[in-house]
């Protein structure tokens, strides 16, 4: 028998049946469009995570203060009993000596009223220096970000986001005006333009202010971390070893703080959310499954249903194998057409809830596609299998004698 | 052409056996005229389907052309059937969602001829039963006449050597019946070797050789 015939034949039955047809594409489609908006979520997810840490640039350390793991039997310092060290402006000082060192940002963060012309509301500081502009990749909207501002040097000057522009200000000019922030005063020397997140504060919300004067209001000397962005990516390990190095010097041979690479989080992040993905898939790819069973069911009953012309095709000189052939091509046109439909309706969906979700991405990821398509195409081949050897193993006589 | 020797066709039924034909001796020549009669149950379809190799006897050997066919697997069976066998049903057996031209094509499609030469056959099958104006015609929008005229085109379609008919003309109402007696008796005396179960004992008398079967034995052959 011919390809062309055998597709032929295959279709005119299934065209013969339109519910039985229909019923079967929508079972097949509705597996394949879970597996592709599933994926689309997880892929969606671990992009809106990574994003969050893409936005921060590249060649990034972090210096937290505090250990978790224990480093083998212990320093002098641990069995001294002295308690760790807070994580100081002086260490971060001290870091300026490592000449791959590109930018170093301190940050101190903390919460208090801020004041202006009688208004007043509570909002998150951030205490830095302008190396954080570049280490976070924020924009200014207007005016400069802590001019004249070093690790050592705190004029009193502040810049603070949109939200806290017009709750506080008004229509009044920000720009020069003395803020009073808890019982100091700064001059607000510009407005920061960035609408993301850093270290859990949002951009719109937050007055920047240099890291001394923020450890003053505070009264507390302690850095909340140290952002410092290397000259290039090859030399990040031998940063993190000499940082180390120096504040493990500086406080008493104990060490005392965790230094982790932007990059290494990032590929933990990705991993986790591709294995997430991956499983989201799998679990969709069930009810590609479920509706392999389905066309086993339905194949069966249509093998009943069509004994006699089983049994006439073989008294016209039908092959076993033909007639399993024919069958097996049903289930393939049904699974795979069933597929198409589901990729189509799958991607539509997709796009639709990209409208109506703008800040998600859904991003269905490519392979999604090509995996429930072939896990289609192989349940309709499994699961073609037994109603097509059936139909193949009909006795003719009493095939014939079936009803038509 | 066809030779029947000793054969037995068993059925168990339960702890029962019926004996659908019990130890036939049988010949029919080439182009042969051969009518089958007996009552209901005597053995006429099971000897039919014999013939054709859609059934296997018990016990004993059938000799077509002179070959043994009790040795045959399924696919020779098949190959055999496609190509020196016809068939003809009581109740035609047309595949409904196929046109005419498609069902008598069907054959053809299954021995993977190619389109051009089936299209030719099908032409000339079909001007040999005068239904050259119905080709496109599904079997629901053909008269019961018609239809068995569409399964005879079919079963002529791959020329073969022998034509089985079970009782053809038995859906039929008279004049389509007398058309299609016609049609075959035609096809016998274009050289065609004709087997036909009827229970009609004035188309029994019309063939040439009359053959009687009660309980699965043959009871009375007959040269007209
Ligand atoms: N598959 C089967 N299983 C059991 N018994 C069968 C089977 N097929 C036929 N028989 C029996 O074999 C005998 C002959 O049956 P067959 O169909 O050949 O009769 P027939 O002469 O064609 O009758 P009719 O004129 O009614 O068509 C009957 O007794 C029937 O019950
Ligand atoms: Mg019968």
């Amino acid at each position: 028998m011919r390809f062309y015939d055998l597709i032929f034949l295959a279709f005119s039955t299934l065209v013969r049946y339109p519910l039985r047809t229909l019923m079967l594409l929508i079972a097949t489609s509705i597996g394949v469009m879970a597996v592709i908006l599933l994926t689309a979520v997880g892929e969606g997810a671990r992009d809106y995570i990574t994003g969050e840490f893409r936005d921060m640039g590249t060649n990034l350390l972090i210096v937290i203060p505090g250990k978790n793991e224990t480093s083998g039997g212990g320093s002098p310092a641990d069995l001294a009993g002295v308690a760790p060290r807070d994580l100081t402006v002086e260490d971060a000082i001290s870091l300026r000596q490592i000449e791959a060192i590109k930018n170093i940002a301190p940050i101190v963060i903390g919460e208090t009223p801020a004041q202006f012309n009688g208004l007043e509301r509570s909002v998150p500081i951030i205490g830095t220096t302008p190396s954080f502009l570049a280490v976070r990749k924020w924009e200014m909207a207007t005016g400069n970000f802590l001019p004249g501002v070093t690790l050592d040097r705190s004029p009193p000057v502040c810049v603070i986001g949109k939200e806290v522009e017009s709750e506080l200000f008004g229509k009044n000019k920000a720009i020069g005006q003395w803020l009073r922030v808890g019982d100091r005063r700064c001059r607000v020397t510009g407005i920061i333009g960035t609408e993301g997140r850093a270290v859990g504060i949002d951009a719109q919300k937050v007055v920047v202010m240099p890291v001394s004067l923020a450890t003053a209001l505070f009264n507390r000397p302690s850095l909340f971390r140290i952002g410092i962005e290397a000259r290039n990516t090859w030399e990040m390990e031998q940063i993190k070893k000499d940082i180390i190095r120096i504040i493990k010097k500086r406080h008493q041979g104990k060490e005392d703080i965790t230094v982790i690479r932007q990059d290494s989080v990032m590929k933990s992040f990705d991993n986790i959310f591709n294995v997430l993905t991956m499983a989201l898939g799998s679990i969709a790819s069930i009810s590609l499954f479920v509706a392999g069973i389905l066309i086993m069911n339905v194949m069966l009953v249509a093998v009943s249903q069509r004994q006699a012309e089983i049994g006439l095709l073989k008294a016209i000189g039908a092959k076993n194998n033909q007639i399993n052939h024919l069958f097996i091509t049903e289930a393939i046109i049904l699974s795979g057409s069933g597929a198409l439909l589901g990729l189509v309706l799958g991607h539509t969906v997709t796009q639709i809830l990209k409208v109506a979700f703008p800040t998600f991405n859904f991003l269905p990821p490519l392979w999604a596609s090509f995996v429930s398509l072939l896990v289609a195409l192989i349940s309709g081949v499994v699961f073609g299998l037994l109603p097509a050897r059936r139909a193949a193993k009909l006795d003719p006589v009493i095939a014939l004698s079936g009803n038509k | 052409m066809i030779n029947l020797e000793n054969l037995c066709r068993h059925f168990e039924v339960g702890n029962q056996v019926v004996r659908a034909l019990d130890e036939v001796d049988l010949v029919i020549n080439k182009k042969e005229y051969v009518s089958i009669m007996g009552v209901s149950g005597s053995g006429k379809s099971t000897l039919l389907n014999i013939l054709g190799l859609l059934d296997t006897p018990t016990s004993g050997d059938y000799v077509l052309s002179g070959i043994n066919t009790s040795k045959m697997n399924d696919d020779e069976m098949a190959h055999i059937r496609s190509t020196k066998i016809g068939f003809v049903f009581q109740s035609f057996h047309l595949i409904p969602r196929l046109t005419a031209a498609e069902n008598v094509e069907m054959p053809m499609v299954l021995s993977g001829l190619n389109p051009k030469e089936r299209q030719e056959k099908v032409d000339n099958a079909l001007a040999r039963v005068s239904l050259t104006d119905r080709s496109d015609h599904r079997p629901e929008q053909l008269s019961g006449g018609q239809r068995q005229r569409v399964a005879i085109a079919r079963s002529i379609v791959m020329e073969p050597d022998v034509l089985l008919a079970d009782e053809p003309t038995g859906n039929l109402d008279s004049s389509s019946s007398k058309e299609i007696i016609k049609l075959i008796e035609e096809l016998n005396q274009g050289g065609l070797t004709l087997v036909v179960v009827t229970h009609d004992k004035d188309l029994g008398r019309r063939s040439n050789r009359l053959i009687e079967l009660l309980d699965g034995k043959i009871i009375n052959d007959n040269q007209n």
